[in-house]
């Protein structure tokens, strides 16, 4: 709550508006049975015409001022909570934006972003009704019970029992509809999950022929939601005319007891009726916020998941050290000293006792298989992790007393998921260095062997990509990214399987145009060809977690048996 | 963020309104149709029993207590009571009901779209964001749900309610009628006024707000690369102007759309007023009752909901015809042609050879991708297809089961021309293994099963022990009934391709398309995966694509491809010899 008042404490002003708004609208409606009472008993009964003009100006006097404050308010509403919603989601991006790479991780972006456009539009929404809704049922029950308790104390006793049964009724068909809602919701998911799984592999259910398989998985999908569906929204749809009835029954009561009174003498007519407009208004108001409240609890769960990004601080941040020192990383040497590392929340280390020293200058290839942990230890070097046990060095310093940022600066990393952004050519590119002369640009792009499919496009690097570079093949895509990377003009260059999806003639053109413009630049190439492996200076080669060899490629395959097979595997048999 | 983008499009009107709603109205069937009049009974005696209830106030008051008849009074209430319990009870139905046929029509033409969906070419898939016909099953779906559960009842029992009430103002007094319809222009033209100016700003305001998300969305998924670049400030500016320009949208869009309520409440209150300033004068003078004034008051207060709400109702039917326009344009898309009618069926007995003819063929009309191939596989035989990314080697692999149909040429299967050939069958004779290797939410079991659906437990077990993928499911929790979300996400690379192996191997077909089949799966699960696959293609056609050239060099024959045609054929013997492009290939990676 506290995370939420400090947006809201600076609409404070608006926020105490908006009730006394409220108030003076819902007094004024609350104000016309009462005349009208008046015009019944005091004008038509004794046919005075004098109180009906007079009590009717006073009438039409409120209702414009209900209309004026009406608009007053929805205008105020309006404006703060849309002011909440981008405040909200303004401070919920700058949070994720300031998150390393342990928190995304432990959010996943997905939800990240479900959190950042659905969740902060309800929670926009439901301030905004709030403002409008919440405040006004509440006040509009009161008033009109202060005037029921005016006219006829004995008769507002049909009200002590309406309204509990009317609450029952709510809290019945909602716990009655809740699992159902949930129900309802799985299997929608698992709908949409046959239609991804169908669109993803149409080619497969061609191929295999299941048109008519998929479709009866569908249909049989699709009933299940239907029913579930079905009993669910036939529990809700009862609320509104079981209310309606009790409202009704409210009415009848009214009139019987009160009809009596009249003939009794001590009740008029007019105020009967009146008693019956404010019996309406009073079990209206309880009806709205019973569906203010549902709502209610369908944003506590937005909420939660907003607060829980809120509240969660960066893992990674500036070391005292760091601030204090303003280290910049000069020669690029690397050095591992007994770093043990577990992601967040893991069981098992993914890398332990790793100790090596790389000199300025050397390109390593990182080796391994699937899940050796090449990944996580190239990730210890610029600090998008940081180490369980033991030192990261660069330079002889601890990573954790450079700052942040000149890592990132001084570290050029392509990761194994690229992404390029929507923007030309040229400005994703930038991102490596925004102040790179076109021809710097090129450059890069030349060593990275995407110049020349770039001027293949009819506007060169002035080519619009689509979201996630989709209108470059996977290898293009590659090749920008390390092109991107190049322009940082790194001291330490990590290139995580970045060309997986380039061809080798032209994985090796890139190979030369680095060792040609990175000399003097420490590379760490994680890597499953063969070729690339064999023209690192050295190789390190990782078997679940540990170093299982280090040093020149040709020293290794006598050593180490598990580089020898690698090797092996992808040398001619016949 | 297709899905967010689609929403404009949906806020558009829909082209051929009727036309399409009625097409909707096809998707009831015959008993639904029938439930449909029995709803609509009960709407209209749920209408007319709210209407009647809210008249015999007048009576009540006239007859019974004003002149001080007591047992009339309880009479009478007793009679209202009925009056109410059956307006309960019919809207019960009617709610019921409409709720039943819309839900299952949504159904059936939900079911429908899919069926539809699965028979188009994959032409359709290629060209289309998977996102946008996401969104068909789900927006559009729902709001034709709304629709049909909804809407469209409300909107025919609000204009009821307008004409019943109407009806029973005038039994009551003309003139005070006419008072109260002169309200009547003066609600429509505010609502119209304001749902005109909301949807103006709503639509710029989800302009912006797609515009906002999708970069949102960008920044997000790619967060990490945005760290690693530094770019979290420039990022975070960009993020601003996009989330103040949505504001400013926003502010006004909200304001419209939260204006209608109160306003519509303050004017309902005016019309309160007007009613009760003449109905006292009408009273004096013209000799209305005073029963006759209570119910007219009721009756006032009841008249602005109906046009207050048919606005939205109109917004939200149009939206749901628009959405329903958007669902029908796939159901319409062009299917898969149909066989010849003389079409033939490859039978168990195919032989598997494979002829291509001078085949040309590309994806967009003027772009040739396939320049004029040639080749025969005879049975049995491996032919491995190498080049560069773009060189045309996956469109051979498309271009066998039909998924794209050649422009030219003779693609000749047995001695069969395809185009001869019953496509279900033609398609039955390969089993593909694809790079990105995709699982369905099911057991593991049933995932390879998805080869051939009439096999056995055994038959199951037995593939993936000939594919080498035996000995890891059995390591799993589960066994074979390990159930696999998210794609197999609770396996590695490696495990889903050999599920996918698994599954190609229980179809058991006379030929095998590979492509690109270990290309994600590092060294040492490949030797692994290579054994499956080795195993596999005994005695089967196999066409191969493969990155690496260990791969391949044991093909009878590999063709090499640049663009769109074979520039070298042989075996890895003869082309080393023949000293060109491939036996640079193979220099380069093994030197």
């Amino acid at each position: 709550m506290r995370q939420y008042w400090q947006i809201l404490k600076k609409y404070r002003w608006s926020l105490l508006a908006s009730p006394l708004l409220i108030a003076i609208a819902v007094f004024c409606e609350t104000m016309m049975p009462m005349y009208m009472s008046r015009i019944v008993d005091d004008g038509v009964m004794p046919r005075d015409l004098s109180v009906i003009t007079a009590t009717g100006l006073q009438m039409l006097l409120f209702a414009v001022i209900q209309l004026a404050t009406s608009v007053a308010n929805a205008y105020i509403s309006a404006r703060t909570s849309t002011r909440f919603g981008t405040d909200l989601r303004a401070r919920l991006f700058d949070r994720i934006e300031s998150f390393a790479f342990p928190d995304i991780d432990k959010f996943s972006s997905e939800s990240l972003l479900t959190r950042l456009t659905g969740d902060v539009t309800r929670m926009q929404q439901t301030v905004f009704m709030s403002m409008r809704i919440m405040l006004r049922a509440p006040m509009l029950f009161l008033m009109a019970l202060v005037f029921i308790l005016m006219i006829d104390s004995k008769l507002a006793l049909v009200l002590a029992a309406a309204i509990p049964l009317m609450v029952i009724i709510v809290w019945v068909i909602l716990r009655k509809g809740l699992p159902y809602f949930l129900k309802v919701q799985r299997r929608i998911d698992r709908l949409n999950g046959v239609v991804r799984e169908n669109l993803l592999n149409i080619r497969l259910v061609k191929s295999f022929v299941r048109e008519d398989f998929e479709s009866q998985k569908f249909k049989r999908t699709s009933r299940d939601l239907q029913e579930t569906s079905i009993r669910a929204a036939n529990i809700v749809v009862s609320l509104a005319p079981l209310m309606g009835f009790i409202l009704n029954v409210s009415v009848v009561a009214v009139l019987w007891f009160g009809g009596g009174r009249v003939m009794e003498g001590t009740l008029s007519v007019g105020q009967l009726i009146s008693f019956l407009n404010y019996l309406m208004q009073t079990l209206m108001a309880v009806m709205m916020f019973s569906m203010v409240v549902m709502n209610f609890a369908r944003a506590s769960a937005s909420s939660e998941r907003i607060l829980e990004v809120l509240t969660t601080d960066p893992s990674l941040v500036d070391t005292p050290q760091a601030l204090a020192n303003d280290y910049s990383v000069t020669r690029g040497e690397v050095e591992f000293r007994g770093v043990d590392f577990r992601y967040g929340g893991g069981e098992n280390d993914v890398l332990s006792e790793i100790s090596f020293k790389v000199r300025q200058g050397e390109t390593i290839a990182v080796v391994g298989a699937t899940g050796s942990g090449k990944t996580s230890l190239i990730g210890l070097i610029p600090r998008l992790y940081d180490v369980t046990a033991g030192e990261v060095m660069i330079d002889g310093r601890d990573v954790r007393d450079y700052r942040l940022g000149e890592l990132r600066l001084s570290i050029g990393v392509v990761l194994q998921k690229n992404e390029l952004f929507s923007g030309t050519i040229l400005e994703n590119l930038r991102w490596g260095n925004p102040k790179a002369t076109l021809e710097e640009v090129e450059d890069a792009a030349r060593t990275a062997q995407a110049h020349d499919f770039v001027m293949s496009f009819e506007k060169g690097y002035d080519t619009v990509l689509g979201r996630g570079g989709v209108n470059v093949s996977g290898g293009q895509k590659q090749r920008l990214c390390i092109a991107r990377a190049l322009l940082r003009k790194p001291r330490i260059l990590i290139l995580d399987d970045s060309t997986s999806a380039v061809d080798s003639t032209t994985e090796l053109k890139i190979r030369l145009g680095l060792r040609r413009v990175l000399a003097g630049t420490t590379v760490f190439i994680i890597t499953q060809r063969i070729h690339t492996m064999q023209s690192a200076d050295r190789v390190l080669v990782l078997e679940d977690g540990r170093i299982d060899g280090f040093d020149v490629p040709a020293e290794l395959l006598k050593t180490s048996k598990v580089y020898k097979e690698i090797y092996d595997s992808q040398q001619f048999k016949g | 963020m297709a899905n967010r983008n689609q929403h404009l499009s949906q806020s558009g009107k829909p082209k051929h309104g009727r036309r399409t709603l009625v097409r909707l109205f096809s998707y009831l069937d015959r008993r639904d149709r029938r439930l449909t009049v029995i709803a609509a009974i009960f709407l209209v005696v749920s209408i007319g029993t709210g209407t009647a209830g809210s008249y015999m106030i007048r009576p009540i008051i006239n007859n019974h207590v004003i002149p001080g008849d007591w047992n009339g009074l309880i009479g009478i209430l007793a009679v209202l009571l009925g009056i109410y319990l059956l307006d309960c009870v019919a809207d019960l139905f009617q709610y019921r009901l409409f709720n039943g046929i819309g839900l299952r029509t949504v159904a059936r033409l939900r079911e429908e779209l899919f069926r539809r969906m699965d028979r188009l070419p994959v032409t359709y898939f290629d060209t289309r964001q998977a996102g946008d016909l996401m969104s068909r099953y789900t927006n559009d779906m729902d709001r034709i749900s709304d629709a049909l559960t909804d809407s469209l009842s409300n909107m025919v029992s609000g204009v009821l309610t307008l004409i019943g009430i109407t009806v029973m103002m005038f039994i009551i007094s003309p003139l005070l009628t006419l008072v109260s319809l002169v309200m009547i222009p003066v609600m429509t033209f505010t609502a119209g006024w304001i749902v005109r100016r909301s949807r103006k700003y709503f639509t710029a305001q989800q302009a912006s707000l797609g515009d906002l998300d999708g970069y949102t969305e960008e920044m997000i998924s790619g967060a990490k690369v945005v760290k690693v670049f530094n770019h979290e400030e420039a990022t975070g500016k960009i993020f601003d102007v996009k989330n103040r320009l949505l504001n400013d949208k926003s502010e006004q869009a909200q304001f419209y759309s939260g204006l209608m309520m109160p306003t519509m409440q303050s004017l309902n209150t005016l019309n309160y007023v007007l009613v009760t300033i003449v109905g006292g004068v009408l009273a004096i003078f013209k000799g209305l009752d005073v029963g006759g004034l209570a119910a007219f008051l009721q009756y006032s207060r009841q008249f602005g909901r109906p046009i207050n709400d048919m606005a939205t109702l109109y917004n939200s039917i149009q939206a749901a015809i628009a959405g329903a326009e958007r669902i029908f344009d796939v159901i319409d898309e062009v299917p898969e042609p149909a066989d010849l009618p003389d079409a033939v069926e490859l039978d168990a007995g195919t032989q598997g050879e494979i002829v291509l003819n001078n085949v040309v063929f590309g994806y967009v009309k003027g772009h040739v991708v396939i320049d004029g191939i040639s080749f025969r596989a005879a049975p049995d035989h491996k032919i491995a297809l190498v080049g560069t990314t773009g060189a045309g080697k996956t469109t051979i692999l498309s271009l066998l089961p039909r998924f794209y149909d050649i422009w030219s040429g003779e693609m000749v299967i047995d001695g069969q021309p395809v185009c001869n050939v019953r496509r279900d069958s033609l398609r039955r004779s390969m089993a593909i293994v694809l790079q990105d290797t995709h699982l369905f939410t099911d057991t593991v079991r049933e995932n390879i099963r998805f080869g051939r659906l009439d096999a056995t437990d055994a038959e199951v077990e037995a593939a993936a022990c000939l594919t080498a993928a035996h000995s890891f499911i059995k390591r799993l929790p589960r066994g074979y009934d390990t159930l696999l979300e998210n794609d197999g996400a609770n396996l590695s690379a490696g495990q889903r391709q050999l599920l996918n192996i698994a599954r190609a191997a229980v179809a058991d077909p006379p030929i095998l398309l590979l492509d690109e089949a270990t290309s994600n799966i590092d060294t040492r699960s490949e030797v692994l995966i290579q054994k499956g696959l080795d195993k596999l293609m005994e005695g089967r056609t196999s066409l191969i694509i493969a990155h690496r050239l260990s791969t391949v060099m044991h093909a009878d024959t590999i063709l090499v491809l640049e663009n769109g045609r074979i520039i070298e054929r042989g075996n890895h013997g003869q082309l080393l010899a023949q000293n060109g492009k491939y036996a640079a290939m193979y220099q380069e990676q093994f030197e």
